[in-house]
């Protein structure tokens, strides 16, 4: 069955799945509540950018960070200087390649959930004496519930799933960047088809399962709505 | 120099918006100066896009208007001129009491009303609280979610959430417009009742004359961002020159105090100023005080007494004016009451009949013609 290189690819997935995931909905949040709110000029140009790993191949955002982030790029001598070496072929690579990466998974659904509230709730608690940070904490972000929830899934599922990115910026180093897909690959490239079968069979299951719940969960939330009715 | 106590319990200022948009006629949404009572219930009165929402989005703090000031009762909510003088919404001591009812769906009606208890601009106690949810009467609502209620419901705990806040303004946009005639029959009441036991001025917008006839003290007409009128509520009300056009609600707004019950007719006597008329037994106590109103399409004029008739309220009266209708076939006239318990008070107090214009040559009605005026239905509207 699963290898113990398997298990370890598996826990390396989860780890940089669940990092990247709390990460983007810290990073994340704010920047949708500005696109979700603002009428600025730069509204459309920063959601082009947000929007942009949607439609590029996973090579070329690879290849721009591997550049970026090398001992050569602006970051890696940042990194360098900081005496935190460079970060390609490693964890930390691999989640801040992640972090671009599943952006619009995790921005997008933030912010339509933001934007399907409209201006209302939030000025009705500001006539209840509520401050910004209040309105943000007790109205917008509580409303945003089910959109926040999609936002998980997606991110989550959504890094599970990369594997362009990962061969471009962390190659293969078991225990450190080897993720599932790329194990699977590898599995394939020594024709070992029957761990092939294994681990990509467990991938199915997961995503479908991850799937499953998100399904059931909004459906839950819309028939509670109709059970009622107004 | 210092307000005096008069002039420090009035809401005053002034509102110049420009229209951002599409520039129309007007060069402004808002052009206002404002001076209401700083008590009592004040209804802004006018037709759908006259910037009545506005004034109060405005009053609020919800829509900036840079040209402009306000100060409520002696507290300056915004100074000319200086942006940093503008109070932020939420530091306004207001409560506000939108078209939609606008409870947060993410929070059960007791939830919505614990968000404005904490919130409260001094501490609400359990007795101030337990008596604002039964003025409401929402008591047996506060578990259920908004999606559970109906909207009539639904305004109820919205206005008894503004009311938690302890504000000094209230201001209500419409609470009633969003609701089928059933739910403003359940709600009016209540409305009533907030006005008789609460010491805080009210801003009440509507395009709804029933609603300001029954409502409001004072009254405040606006048309294309302008206000065109303001006065006492009852006698606006009563003008032949009304400057909104009315139609068939064109009538006037009396104050009467019940004087006497027939029980055997299930009839009781209200008088006012001009004279008494008989209505309908709706059990009110004696000595109240109730307000009704006669629609102008509801008298008509006779020479004679004409007892033989059906109807009940006969009043002699005097045209004071007879004014053209914007219906070519119709004119309004202006009467005057001629008996009353006190001549002087009766003379200001009048009713407006809607006629024919042939009816009105046919009688040959003139300034200064005594008639009797027949009055067909009274409403009491509170």
């Amino acid at each position: 069955m699963l290898s113990d290189a398997d298990l370890t690819a598996i826990w390396l997935t989860l780890r940089l799945a669940t990092t990247v995931t709390l990460l983007l909905l810290i990073l994340g949040t704010p920047l949708a509540l500005w696109l979700a709110k603002t009428r600025s000029f730069f509204k459309g140009p920063v959601s082009a950018v947000v929007a942009l790993p949607l439609v590029l191949p996973p090579t070329v955002l690879g290849f721009y960070l591997l550049v970026f982030m090398g001992p050569s790029g602006p970051m890696g001598r940042l990194t360098e200087a900081l005496g935190l070496g460079t970060l390609p072929f490693t964890f930390w690579g691999l989640v801040i390649a992640s972090l671009l990466y599943s952006l619009p998974f995790v921005v997008q659904p933030i912010q339509n959930a933001i934007e399907a509230q409209g201006g209302r709730p939030s000025e009705v608690a500001a006539t209840l004496r509520a401050g910004p940070w209040d309105r943000f904490w007790h109205v917008t972000l509580p409303l945003a519930k089910p959109g926040i929830l999609t936002a998980s899934v997606l991110g989550f599922a959504h890094t599970v799933g990369e594997f362009g990115v990962v061969l471009m910026i962390g190659g293969n180093i078991p225990g450190e960047t080897r993720v599932v897909s790329v194990q699977i690959y590898d599995h394939v490239e020594a024709l070992e088809y029957t761990q092939a079968h294994w681990l990509s069979a467990a991938m199915i299951g997961f995503s479908f399962v991850v799937l499953l719940l998100l399904y059931l969960l909004q459906h839950r939330k819309a028939a509670a709505g109709m059970r009622y009715g107004t | 120099m210092a307000p005096s106590a008069e002039s420090s319990r009035r809401i005053s200022g002034h509102f110049h918006l420009p229209l951002s948009r599409n520039g129309g006629s007007d060069h402004f949404a808002l052009d206002v100066k404002l001076d209401l009572p700083g008590s009592g219930i004040s209804g802004i009165f006018g037709a759908s896009g006259c910037g009545k929402t506005t004034l109060l989005r405005c009053i609020a703090g919800l829509q900036r208007c840079d040209n402009g000031s306000l100060s409520v009762n002696g507290e300056v909510w915004q100074a000319p001129g200086n942006r940093r003088n503008t109070l932020p919404v939420h530091r306004r001591p207001l409560g506000f009491v939108f078209q939609q009812p606008s409870l947060f769906p993410h929070l059960s009606a007791g939830g919505n009303l614990e968000f404005a208890r904490k919130r409260a601009r001094e501490k609400v106690s359990v007795q101030e609280y337990r008596r604002v949810v039964e003025l409401m009467g929402v008591g047996h609502l506060l578990a259920q979610y908004p999606a559970a209620l109906s909207g009539g419901e639904q305004q109820r705990i919205a206005i008894a959430r503004a009311l938690l806040i302890k504000p000094r303004l209230l201001l209500m946009d419409e609470p009633l417009a969003a609701l089928d005639q059933m739910r403003k029959r359940e709600i009016l009441p209540y409305l009533e009742t907030l006005h008789r036991t609460l010491d805080i001025p009210i801003l009440y917008v509507s395009h709804s004359v029933e609603e300001i006839a029954r409502l409001a003290d004072h009254l405040l007409l606006m048309e294309n961002g302008r206000i065109v009128s303001s006065g006492p509520a009852p006698e606006l009300l009563s003008r032949t020159d009304f400057p909104v056009q009315l139609g068939d609600d064109l009538g006037v707004v009396l104050e009467a105090n019940i004087a006497e019950r027939d029980s055997r007719w299930h009839l009781q006597r209200a008088q006012f100023d001009g004279g008494d008329l008989w209505l309908r037994d709706s059990g009110e106590a004696l000595g109240e005080s109730i307000r009704v109103r006669i629609l102008a399409r509801d008298i008509s004029l006779t020479r004679d007494v004409n007892s033989e008739s059906s109807i009940l309220n006969r009043l002699p009266v005097r045209v004071q004016e007879i004014r053209a209708d914007r219906d070519p076939a119709m004119v309004l006239v202006q009467l005057q009451l001629l008996h009353g318990d006190d001549s002087r008070r009766a003379a200001a107090t009048s009713l407006i009949a809607r006629i024919t214009r042939r009816s009105q040559h046919q009688l040959a009605l003139d300034t200064g013609s005594e008639l009797w005026a027949q009055i067909k239905s009274v409403a009491i509207v509170r």
